[in-house]
Parts: structure tokens; C-alpha cells; sequence
């Protein structure tokens, strides 16, 4: 199994071991039920132990893993009736970035994602999830139309970064980020993001301020990749783990911070071993925020969602240790005198 | 503004530089005489290459004299994700406070330019080089509100080469949200924003508030880019072309209102100041 991670080792060989004595009970017509059962339940218990004490790198490798379900399998099976809507309506068109009207629990929502591709040749077509400008301005073309119709936007967030090209520096790939940013933290609509995958950096916050943020249990959302950071501060690509390690870049890490509102639980031993499971869980979730989203006021929904990511960040203020917007430390620290 | 109004704006000088009456300009190689390229406020009298300054200085070449009063948020980077590297970020810290006697990588105020109020800010790019922080973030933002609340003209100098700062992880990231919705407010309150661009300014700043401006102005030559050349090189494997991401490219592709040197900059916002005046709330 090419697929298979370092981790799930003695899980699969476990579960190879369920296969063999069933395959030996049906062959033989001996009963083994019992024993299977056995195996089953330890095996599950295993799972569990060993997603609990996942690193942060082993996360990463679900988080890229093969087989994880990316945007194109969350579409299809979350939303009704996806209707595509192509062009920035200025230079061009980013495969990359999807955008369009669906349907999810008969509202209509415009679902904005990251593509990634799950063989070569989408891989190639979809530039490997890292967008170009023209991506960016179309999201926020559509974000605003859909704002205009009062239709609620859903972000999903699956990109190692945004395109670090010669013609994407040439057309504006700076520009286009900082203007999404700006433009959602005003947008006139419900806006839910989700981190299916890979949060990577300014190519996932360019689609990434929302009302709520959530994040699936093993994806991560980082400033930087474990592998631009280990080259940059070891001079070498060979401390990844390490970095992935430093960073706090896990679901858990963001709610922390307070950066993210919810995590979604995946499928035991990660997303990819159930898509319809998967997107089962993404689908109640983004349901369960857009109703308490739509019942809002206008004003007391942009009012939250400013005041949200204005609470972000942890600092000094007169030698209070201030964590999104909370004083956690007096100012008799030790650090003062 | 008159040139000579300028000569009096004396530069100290550079610690960086090594001593001696002449120094070698980064960009053409040329040996310049020490005292003409300060007298030109640290610009290479043979090319127009603007070398990096300190705040104190761009606070002088920018702001009328004596007029800007800091603003003491009295706040100071934290170290929340209890950062080890190579080097620990709580260590990178104290040295950098040591080496530019900055709390941080930020410094605001009022000021006036040309005799117009503004809230000014810029970063200080040989603090942890420029980058941005909860602390910058949250400076950043607080300026922007305290010029949203007084309708006063907020300008701001970017000299960022570092980004988004690594060490605060994620928390960084999302202080070019924080920065971003700040200016949108502001934007919707009527706002003026002037966005002054320095060598260099990359990355997070880049990709948020630096981009945000109603208007933007750049040094030449500066680099200026999302990317950094290193990066795009190892993805593009070929070598850049001349100029690449410099601030004469982007105005050539539409990113800039103008290039403007340093020793013109005072009388230039002055003008903008002067032409975009913020309008009564109706
Ligand atoms: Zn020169």
C-alpha cells in the first residue's frame, strides 16, 4: 500500500490480521466471530490511541494525504445543485480557485474552494491548489455578488500557499490577498471558512475571514510551511518535523488562540477513510452556523466579525499579558521588573 | 518645499555602516562620498538608491519639524508559542530592543506634514526586519481607529522585508486580518489612507495593509513583492529578470499611484493632503 503512513503501522497489519481470519473462517466454516470481534474492538481502541497522540508533522501527512477528500468530493457530496461561475471579470480565469451557487438544506450559498486534484493531471491543472491573483479576484467578484443577493458564502480552505510565480508577482498577487482580506471583513452576507487541508499561510487567509472559522481535526493552518520554515531558520530542509512542531499550527493550537471557532472531528485514523462520513460531519456543521448566522442583524453580524479578528494576537500592555482580548496575566509578572 | 529646508535635517551617523568618508552603494557599486549621500538624506547621489533608514530619520525627513508626538501604546511582544529554533524568539527580542532601543518593530504619533494633521506610523525595518507581530498588528490597528475616530489623515510608512513574523506563528497571520479590517472601517468612515512603500516591504505586510492604501507611494528601487526571490527562483528554476518586483515594476503594472524619492516626499503628501480632504460624516 503506497498510501499507507509511518503511523497507522500497526493498526493496518492489525486489521490485515481481521481480514486473514475472516477469509480462513469463511473457507473453513469455522466459527471465529468472537475472536474477530475481539480484534475489532482493539483495533478500534488502537485507532484512537494512536490519532490522540498524533504530532503535528503526522497531522501534516493527513492533511496532504493521497486519499484525503478535497474540495471537489466535499462539493458533491455536501452541496445540492453546484452551478460553477468562471472569470474575474479582469484578466482571466483560475482553474484553481472554484467558485459558484449551490444549495445546501435548500438555502442557496455561493461555495468558494481550493482545488487540488487527486492525479497528476488535475494536480497539474490545478496548479497543486496554489491560486493566482485572477483566483483571488474572482472569489471576491462572486463573494460580492453574492453579497448583493443576500446569499451567504462558504470558503473552503485546502492550499499549501498561494502561487509564488514570476507572473504572479507581475500581476499582483500581494494586491489581490490584501484586498480579499479587507473586502470579506466588510462583506454584507454570512461568511463561514472552513480548513479542509492545508491552511497555508496568505494564499488560505485570502479566502479566509469569515464569521466563523472552523478547521477539520487534522488539518493544519500555519504563517508558514514546515518546509519554508526549516529552510529559512536551520538553512536546511531537514527539520520539518520540528517546525511543524514549533509553529502550533494544529486545529487544536488555533482554538487556543482563538482563532478558530470549532473543530471537525474526522473519521477515525483521518478524513480519508470515510468521505461520505467526512462530508456528513462538514455538511451539519456549516449548517448548524448558517442558521444561527442568518438570524442575525447585519450590523451585529459585521460588528462580531470585526471585533473577532480585532481580539487576535497576544501581547504586553503595560505589563498585562493580553491573549485575544483577555488579560490571563496581571501586571505583576516577573517579566516586567 | 524648498531643497534647502532639507540641509538642516542632519542625519546621525549610521552605526551599520563601517567608519570612513566613503561607503559603497549596495545597488551600483559605486564608492560615494559619506556626507553627499546624507546630505541627500542617505540616497546614492549616482543612482538614486535609497538606503535604509532609521525611524528617527524618516520621522524627520517626513513630518514637519518638532511636530510629531508619539503615541505610548505601552505594549510589548509577548512569546506565545514559547518559540525555539535555532535561536529562541524571547532571546531575539531582548537583542533587538538592545540594537535599536525600539520596543517593537512599530512607532506612532501625530504629526503634521506640511501643516496638515495626520496620525503617522511606519515600521522599522531593522527591528527582527520590519516584521509584524501581535504587537505591530495591534499598533497598526489602534492607529488606524484613533484616525477613523478623529477623521485625521492617517499615513504610514511600510519598510518590511520580514513579513508576517514566523515566530508568532499563525498569530502573525492573522494580524494582517486584524490590520485589513481596521483600514476597511476606516475606508467606510471616509477615510483617507496614504501607504508609503520602503525597501522593502514583502510578504504579510505586503499582502495587507501595505496594499491598502487610497494612495500608494514607493521609494525607488524598493523591493516590493508577495514572494520573496529566493522562493519564486527555487519554483521557477531561471533567474529573475533586471528590476523584478522593484517598485519601477509595479507602477509599470498598475500597482502604484507613484514613485516618489525621499527627498520629495514631504512636499508630495502635502499635495495629496491638501487635494483629498476627509468630508464631514452626512
Ligand atoms: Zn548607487
Amino acid at each position: 500500500m503506497a498510501d499507507e503512513l509511518e503511523f497507522e503501522g500497526p493498526i493496518l497489519k492489525l486489521q490485515r490480521k481481521i481480514e486473514e481470519l475472516q477469509s480462513f473462517a469463511e473457507s473453513t466454516e469455522i466459527d471465529l466471530s468472537a475472536q474477530i470481534e475481539e480484534l475489532r474492538h482493539r483495533c478500534g481502541e488502537l485507532q484512537r490511541e494512536v490519532v490522540d497522540r498524533l504530532s503535528p508533522w503526522e497531522r501534516i501527512q493527513l492533511a496532504r494525504h493521497p486519499q484525503r477528500p478535497r474540495f471537489l468530493d466535499y462539493l458533491s457530496q455536501v452541496f445540492e445543485e453546484p452551478l460553477e461561475l468562471c472569470g474575474d471579470y479582469q484578466s482571466g480565469e483560475d482553474p484553481t480557485m472554484f467558485t459558484g451557487f449551490a444549495k445546501l438544506a435548500g438555502r442557496s450559498v455561493l461555495v468558494v474552494g481550493q482545488r487540488k486534484g487527486k492525479n497528476t493531471k488535475d494536480r497539474v491543472l490545478y496548479n497543486f491548489g496554489m491560486s493566482h491573483p485572477e483566483g483571488y479576484r474572482k472569489a471576491l467578484q462572486k463573494m460580492r455578488l453574492a453579497a448583493k443577493f443576500g446569499i451567504p458564502v462558504i470558503t473552503l480552505i485546502d492550499t499549501p500557499g498561494a502561487y509564488p510565480g514570476l507572473e504572479a508577482e507581475e500581476r499582483g498577487q500581494a494586491h489581490a490577498i490584501a484586498r480579499n482580506i479587507l473586502e470579506m471583513a466588510r462583506l454584507k452576507t454570512p461568511i463561514v471558512c472552513v480548513v479542509i487541508g492545508e491552511g497555508g499561510s496568505g494564499g488560505a487567509l485570502g479566502i479566509g475571514v469569515g464569521d466563523r472559522v472552523l478547521m477539520f481535526e487534522n488539518s493544519y493552518y500555519s504563517v508558514i510551511s514546515p518546509e519554508g520554515c526549516s529552510t529559512i531558520l536551520w538553512k536546511s530542509g531537514d527539520f520539518t518535523e520540528q517546525a511543524a512542531e514549533i509553529l502550533k499550527l494544529t486545529a487544536k493550537d488555533l482554538q487556543g488562540f482563538g482563532i478558530v471557532d470549532e473543530i471537525i472531528e474526522e473519521p477515525l485514523g483521518g478524513a480519508h477513510k470515510s468521505i461520505p462520513e467526512s462530508s456528513k460531519l462538514l455538511r451539519e456543521a456549516l449548517i448548524k452556523h448558517l442558521d444561527e448566522l442568518c438570524e442575525l442583524d447585519q450590523e451585529v453580524l459585521l460588528e462580531e466579525r470585526y471585533q473577532k479578528v480585532r481580539r487576535i494576537g497576544v501581547f504586553y500592555e503595560q505589563g498585562r499579558l493580553i491573549a485575544a482580548g483577555k488579560v490571563v496575566e496581571p501586571a505583576t509578572s516577573p517579566e516586567l521588573s | 518645499m524648498a531643497w534647502d529646508s532639507f540641509k538642516r535635517i542632519r542625519f546621525r551617523k549610521k552605526k551599520e555602516m563601517p567608519g570612513g568618508l566613503w561607503l559603497r552603494c549596495p545597488d551600483c557599486t559605486a564608492m560615494v562620498y559619506r556626507d553627499a549621500v546624507t546630505e541627500l538624506l542617505q540616497v546614492c547621489p549616482e543612482c538614486n538608491y535609497h538606503f535604509e533608514i532609521s525611524l528617527d530619520e524618516r520621522i524627520a525627513c517626513l513630518l514637519d519639524e518638532e511636530s510629531f508626538e508619539e503615541i505610548e501604546t505601552g505594549l510589548s511582544s509577548a512569546d506565545p508559542l514559547e518559540f525555539v529554533a535555532v535561536k529562541r524568539y524571547a532571546d531575539r527580542l531582548v537583542r533587538a530592543r538592545e540594537v535599536t532601543g525600539l520596543e517593537d518593530a512599530i512607532r506612532i504619533g501625530y504629526g503634521t506634514i506640511e501643516g496638515h494633521k495626520v496620525v503617522f506610523g511606519a515600521t522599522a525595518s531593522n527591528f527582527l526586519r520590519g516584521s509584524m507581530g501581535s504587537v505591530v498588528g495591534e499598533t497598526f490597528a489602534r492607529a488606524v481607529e484613533l484616525a477613523t475616530r478623529e477623521r485625521l489623515p492617517f499615513v504610514f510608512v511600510s519598510g518590511s522585508g520580514g513579513g508576517a513574523r514566523m515566530d508568532e506563528g499563525v498569530l502573525s497571520l492573522m494580524q494582517m486580518a486584524k490590520t485589513s479590517a481596521a483600514l476597511a472601517r476606516m475606508d467606510d468612515a471616509g477615510g483617507l489612507f496614504i501607504s508609503i512603500l520602503t525597501n522593502p516591504t514583502m510578504g504579510g505586510c505586503m499582502a495587507s495593509f501595505a496594499a491598502l492604501g487610497d494612495v500608494t507611494l514607493a521609494e525607488p528601487k524598493a523591493l516590493l513583492g508577495f514572494a520573496g526571490p529566493t522562493v519564486i527562483k527555487n519554483t521557477i528554476r531561471a533567474d529573475l529578470p533586471e528590476g523584478f518586483q522593484r517598485s519601477e515594476f509595479l507602477l509599470a503594472r498598475g500597482f502604484l499611484d507613484m514613485i516618489v524619492s525621499r527627498i520629495e516626499q514631504k512636499s508630495t503628501v502635502g499635495q495629496l493632503l491638501d487635494h483629498c480632504r476627509i468630508q464631514a460624516p452626512a
